[in-house]
């Protein structure tokens, strides 16, 4: 063939692309292609594709949308955490004159794949789960707003995710740290696929958090149940409304800085480069004024988590609701005049760096009325030690320490020391493993039984709640240390040999997280083997407040046969006061979304118009944007989405239900 | 709406028994969330333009040297532009307004109008764009090039989606009518396309009027 015809058909994208060089990532491609084979051939055996097809991958159910979401968040855990693992193992051993075992050109993917993950493909995917599976339920809903969408969001999402693990064994990720720093990600420093990878990834994810913050939104407006104003919304469902309100407001800038920097990588433009008046200092602030409301996005639902887990399990009202809400709009309000504090050092100026550091600074008082309001809640309550109690009590131990070391940041002068450091690494890890990932394991422990109908294995959920807050100290306390000390972030190897103990303990500190986060999976695993023992038909087994637990676990499709009218706070739990429980006869008709594969044949077409974006192979990006176009209008064709459920159903249902009631009360 | 008023009292029975469970069977208007879903999605791409704008902003005097803005643009060029967009909003209403009264050869006639009109824009711009780029003066050229070919070649393809649209809509009401469902995505894309409008008001008047008084 021509070297014409080559690049025609194929890009730059050559035989070299694939590292077969590189002994780490061959072992690794290896064992995934092995536990991929492994996985579809199990599929095909049980003869689970259809089933999957069928009622999974299309499903328009916000249900089971939000548990795929959350088996995404799971996956993608995996591969983030062996990032961080590796990392850790470097620095532990690239002392005294050794190179460590990760040559550059790997290490710098590795933390730069590390960041990107956790937060777009891990933590993105708990929170946007948790908050599709709840939130209908908490407001008396039968799905979203707009089901189709939520479906199609949940795959534009795992095609980024999937360009992410693509970039692992054809070609290479970025090298450029999470945010892609310009001009480092500009053509001149940064000439691979690399950085593509990276804008086509989080461009085609974004589309995905985008739509599933406008639906969210206008579930929760729309949606609720009668009687139910907004300030008689649970406390989780109010932290999901305030979360949306900041995706909606925060992912088309990082749509419009990724557009320009893809500008400039792909038109030739100006503007982050050091030339032709270009300034890539535009890019810091417009990366940042999406990053900082994002960090917020993550946190607010583990907030709400927390509320629900703490007052829950304190058998309690939630102490301070009208303050909790009006502390997380402040938050929401607040998250978008700091971005500047990630960048004092720009040279901005002390009067726009001691603005930027007060506000800063004054979002402690928010989150710090909603700790006290926990601590409140807790107190005189009956508390039971339940394992989501667990984690929100970690977290609050765990947080505050993060809270205070980010104030401590926010001050100029400190962060002229402390920029750029292993302490701002551990800063905000504390607030991110403490914050989110603790609130998502919370929030996993409280509302498994919800979704499964049994609870999760105590047992291993200890063994695993241990091991995290443990190993969660261990390793980023000596990052503090260091940090402080001056060491800076992303170094690969080091001079000092007295800094080694510390990087040790670190790695250590890793390895027991490694035992935490295996713990979780065998508690999972555990805990389905184990799930008659376990089961509960009460649909309510910790004596829930909120709508959800009134229903049963799991709830049928519909969600509720009778939609519940709401006369207070903590509808469910006025209820059960009041003895009213739902009817047990009169069923009708219920109006559901039908199922639909449009969801997953678009986002793949976007995934193939991202890959031949990223190596340039143009047809297949004409044919590809044809097609998704094409498809979408042929999509909107079809004007019949909707069916019902026949009464006579609903009453099977519903009756299969209540004798199960009645067995395990009698 | 799929219940009844939220912020509505919670219903109560005659001896004053509150209602904890909906017995009776409610209308579902289906597609009651989409106007307010599309207002969100409007806000959201209204924050992409204020990125842009902001570009344009740091950037709209960065000429590298290369030519300024004073001396490329064509402002009697745009005038007609301009015209034709705000036009085309205005049949867009027409095509509204039949739409809402049922009648289906109206509403096509002014939405073919309409789409003539954006068509005549987006002609007018690639002209406007290619005489640049044989100039010398394309996207690559300064910052202040860049920021400007982002602007509206963003807004252009704005445009160029809602054309797209345009004709599908014009298909499916010419195939099934005026239906609620089509009705509602006829006002969806009028939020659109006004939304364009406003927005091309923003680069008419910061792009082009300011911008050619820039040396």
């Amino acid at each position: 063939m021509s070297e014409a015809v080559t690049k025609f058909l194929f890009g730059r994208l050559t035989l070299e692309a694939i590292p077969y060089h590189e002994p780490i990532l061959l072992g690794t491609f290896a064992m995934v292609a092995l536990g991929g084979i492994a996985l579809v051939g199990a599929l095909s055996y049980y003869k689970l594709w259809n089933y999957l097809w069928r009622e999974w991958f299309t499903t328009v159910d916000h249900k089971r949308i939000g548990i795929m979401y959350l088996v995404l968040g799971t996956v993608m855990l995996l591969r983030g955490f062996a990032d961080a693992i590796m990392m850790r193992l470097q620095q532990a051993i690239a002392f005294n004159g050794s190179e460590g075992y990760l040559p550059a050109h790997h290490y710098d993917q590795v933390f730069t794949a590390h960041g990107v993950i956790m937060i777009f493909f891990v933590a993105m995917p708990f929170v946007t789960g948790l908050m599709n599976y709840i939130v209908p339920l908490q407001i008396g809903a039968r799905d979203v707003s707009f089901p189709f969408l939520n479906n199609f969001s949940f795959w534009m999402t795992t095609a980024g995710a999937i360009l992410v693990m693509m970039s692992l064994f054809v070609g290479e990720f970025a090298r450029t740290g999470w945010l892609a720093m310009a001009p480092l990600s500009g053509l001149d420093y940064s000439p691979d696929v690399g950085v593509d990878y990276y804008i086509w990834a989080l461009q085609i994810a974004g589309v995905g958090t985008l739509l599933s913050g406008v639906n969210l939104i206008a579930t929760i407006v729309k949606l609720r149940a009668p009687g139910m104003t907004l300030m008689k919304m649970p406390v989780f469902t109010w932290s999901a409304l305030v979360t949306n309100v900041l995706i909606v407001a925060a992912f088309p800038v990082l749509t419009a800085v990724l557009a320009l920097l893809g500008a400039d990588r792909y038109l030739g433009t100006h503007f982050f480069t050091n030339e032709a008046g270009g300034n890539p200092m535009m890019y810091v602030n417009m990366i940042w004024i999406w990053g900082h409301p994002e960090v917020y996005i993550l946190v607010l639902p583990a907030f709400g988590v927390f509320s629900e887990v703490v007052s829950t399990f304190s058998s309690k009202r939630l102490f301070g609701y009208t303050s909790m809400v009006y502390a997380l709009i402040v938050i929401c309000i607040l998250s978008y005049l700091v971005w500047l504090h990630h960048f004092f050092t720009m040279g901005s100026g002390a009067t726009v760096n001691s603005f930027f550091g007060i506000t800063t600074m004054i979002i402690s008082i928010p989150t710090g009325a909603k700790i006290f309001n926990w601590l409140f809640t807790m107190y005189r309550g009956r508390i039971r030690f339940e394992l989501p109690m667990m984690w929100s009590i970690a977290f609050m131990l765990t947080f505050v320490i993060g809270g205070m070391t980010g104030v401590l940041l926010a001050v100029p002068p400190a962060d002229f020391v402390l920029h750029n450091s292993l302490f701002l690494v551990a800063h905000f890890h504390n607030v991110i493993i403490g914050g989110v990932l603790f609130g998502m394991f919370a929030g996993i422990n409280y509302w498994w039984p919800k979704a499964f109908g049994f609870k999760l294995d105590r047992t291993w959920g200890l063994v695993s709640f241990w091991s995290w807050v443990i190993g969660f100290w261990v390793a980023f306390t000596p990052l503090y240390i260091v940090g402080l000390m001056g060491v800076t972030r992303r170094l690969r190897t080091f001079e000092d040999p007295s800094l080694q103990i510390w990087f040790v303990i670190a790695a250590v500190g890793a390895g027991i997280i490694a035992i935490g986060i295996a713990a979780f999976l065998i508690q999972i695993a555990v805990s389905i083997r184990n799930r008659e023992a376990l089961k509960d038909v009460t649909g309510d087994p910790w004596h829930g407040r909120t709508l959800e637990w009134s229903t049963s676990s799991p709830p049928p499709d519909y969600n509720f046969a009778f939609t519940p009218v709401i006369h207070d706070l903590d509808a469910w739990d006025d209820m059960k006061a009041k003895n009213q429980m739902a009817p047990t006869q009169g069923w009708l008709d219920i109006h559901m979304p039908r199922n639909t594969g449009a969801g997953v044949i678009l986002a793949g077409l976007s995934m193939i118009v991202g890959f031949g974006l990223i190596w340039h192979i143009w047809w297949m990006v004409g044919l590809g944007m044809l097609s998704v176009i094409g498809y979408a209008i042929f999509h909107s064709f079809d004007y019949d989405r909707d069916f019902n459920i026949p009464a006579a159903e609903v009453a099977a249902t519903e009756t299969a239900r209540l004798k199960a009631l009645a067995a395990a009360g009698a | 709406m799929a219940h009844s008023n939220p912020t509505a009292a919670a219903p109560m029975t005659e001896g004053a028994t509150p209602i904890y469970w909906e017995t009776e069977p409610h209308h579902h208007e289906s597609g009651s969330s989409t106007m307010l879903g599309f207002w969100l999605y409007i806000m959201s791409d209204c924050l992409i333009f204020a990125m842009l704008f902001a570009s344009w902003g740091v950037y709209g005097r960065s000429f590298a040297g290369g030519p300024t803005s004073h001396e490329l643009f064509d402002l009697k060029l745009v005038a007609v532009n301009t015209a034709l967009l705000l036009f085309s909003s205005i049949t867009y209403g027409f095509a509204m307004i039949a739409a809402h009264e049922q009648r289906k050869s109206a509403a096509l006639r002014w939405l073919l109008v309409t789409l003539l009109f954006g068509l005549g824009f987006l002609g007018i711009e690639l002209f406007e764009f290619s005489e640049l780029i044989h100039e010398g003066a394309g996207p690559g050229r300064s910052a202040f090039l860049s920021s400007f070919f982002a602007l509206v070649g963003t807004h252009g393809l704005h445009v160029f989606s809602g054309s797209i649209w345009l004709v599908t809509l014009m298909v499916q009401v010419a195939r099934k009518g005026l239906i609620p469902a089509n009705v509602r995505r006829l006002e969806c894309l009028s939020l659109f396309w006004h939304f364009l409008d406003v927005v091309w008001i923003g680069v008419f008047t910061f792009v082009y009027l300011l911008g050619s008084m820039a040396s």
